[in-house]
């Protein structure tokens, strides 16, 4: 499995790769890392994706890169982690296709 | 029910992971995460490839639950504690499922895995057996299962509980973010059918928030405690989690799981359906 490279400039995920018939055409995926104050990714954190009111959607544990994926709608979401690491939050704006986010948690 | 019967902090499993008669049980939604580590002495059983008929779209018969607890090593009399990942949705799947075929005594940890998971409590990966059993089930209890008839013929009628997310309910999405949409059924939910998203009655961390925030949160959305209740989901994990903070939590009677659930709802020709975040009209 290969580490994740810093925000911003991260190639192409290889090693979570989306399952076979996803059309991205129709899928709006929100993916990403968490990473502790250090620049760490994080696995086994719980990341939530909670709607444009706050209310939770769905749940994921991050995998052993700290990697996390959901498949959601365009528009306006949050991204909330937990972890023994700390705690934290980012809005993210996504539509159709792949939207990409780095997550930091810290004490 | 209650509380003080229903449920197990994760202090009081700690201290009784070898306690005689307790059966630690871990169910996820992630089959994998068991094998990742487990609680101590903990069995698992895998929602898909144990809980459900192989063939038709059903869950397991009175025999092929008596036979999968046997084989596990499951007794009639043994405390059952069930946990799991995503908030304990298919733990408390399962613990419909043991209350469904008559098991005496079965609890849910409180938090699942989750909390367990951040209060760094200890999980190994030890290979569990236990002797197998002659496990006697019950009849099914169909007093808390509903089929699709009783379904349609609620709308309007009976407290109908929507516990997806307001997306799903809406018709915005078709399953939980966390899994591909594209799907056979059309979007919405059952016209009448009131939004409580399960989420709404647990915490952050995965436990369940307090009996009054529970009864608030429910009186708010407009329950009416007099009427029967069903409550669904998608394919009806979500809807037990519900399911079991109305019976065993919060003591309602009457208060059933619609497993079938949207994936069937959906699916059937010709029902109402209602889009948008209104409940709608019958």
């Amino acid at each position: 499995m290969t580490a994740p490279t810093a925000a911003g400039c991260a190639a192409p995920d290889q090693a979570a790769p989306l399952p076979a018939g996803i059309d991205l055409e129709k899928e709006t995926v929100i993916t990403g890392v968490v990473h502790s104050g250090q620049g760490e990714a994080v696995p086994g954190a719980y990341v939530r994706l909670l709607d444009s009111t706050g209310e939770f959607t769905a749940e994921v544990v991050t995998s052993p890169a700290g990697q996390f994926r959901f498949f959601a709608a365009p528009g306006t979401w949050t991204l909330r982690a937990l972890s023994r690491h700390g705690n934290g939050d980012v809005a993210v704006t996504a539509g159709r296709g792949i939207t990409e986010v780095t997550l930091t948690v810290a004490d | 029910m209650s509380r003080d019967t229903a449920l197990v902090s994760a202090d009081w499993a700690e201290k009784n992971l070898d306690a005689p008669g307790v059966v630690f049980v871990e169910v996820d939604e992630d089959t994998s995460a068991y094998d990742t580590g487990h609680i101590a002495g903990a069995i698992k059983l895998d929602w898909k490839t144990d809980l459900q008929d192989p063939i038709r779209r059903d869950f397991v018969n009175k025999s092929q639950f008596e036979a999968l607890l046997s084989e596990r090593g499951i007794s009639n009399d043994d405390t059952v504690i069930l946990y799991g990942g995503n908030n304990n949705w298919f733990a408390a799947y399962a613990y419909w499922y043991f209350k469904l075929y008559g098991h005496g005594d079965v609890k849910l940890l409180d938090g699942g895995r989750k909390k367990w998971e951040l209060d760094a409590r200890p999980l190994v990966k030890d290979a569990v057996t236990r002797p197998a059993t002659q496990y006697v089930a019950s009849e099914p209890d169909n007093s808390i299962r509903a089929f699709r008839d009783e379904v349609v013929a609620a709308i309007g009628t009976k407290n109908l509980v929507d516990v997806r997310s307001p997306d799903e309910y809406a018709g915005r999405l078709l399953a939980p973010a966390h899994l591909p949409q594209e799907q056979a059924q059309r979007g919405g939910h059952i016209p009448t059918a009131i939004s409580v998203p399960w989420s709404k009655a647990a915490n952050e961390d995965g436990t369940f928030k307090s009996d009054d925030e529970l009864r608030k949160l429910y009186g708010e959305a407009g329950l009416d405690d007099g009427k029967e209740t069903i409550a669904y989901c998608r394919i009806g994990e979500r809807s037990s989690h519900s399911w079991f903070v109305l019976q065993e939590l919060l003591g309602h009677r009457n208060v059933k799981n619609y497993d079938g659930s949207w994936t069937e709802y959906g699916s059937l020709i010709g029902v109402p359906i209602a889009l948008g975040d209104e409940p709608g009209e019958a």
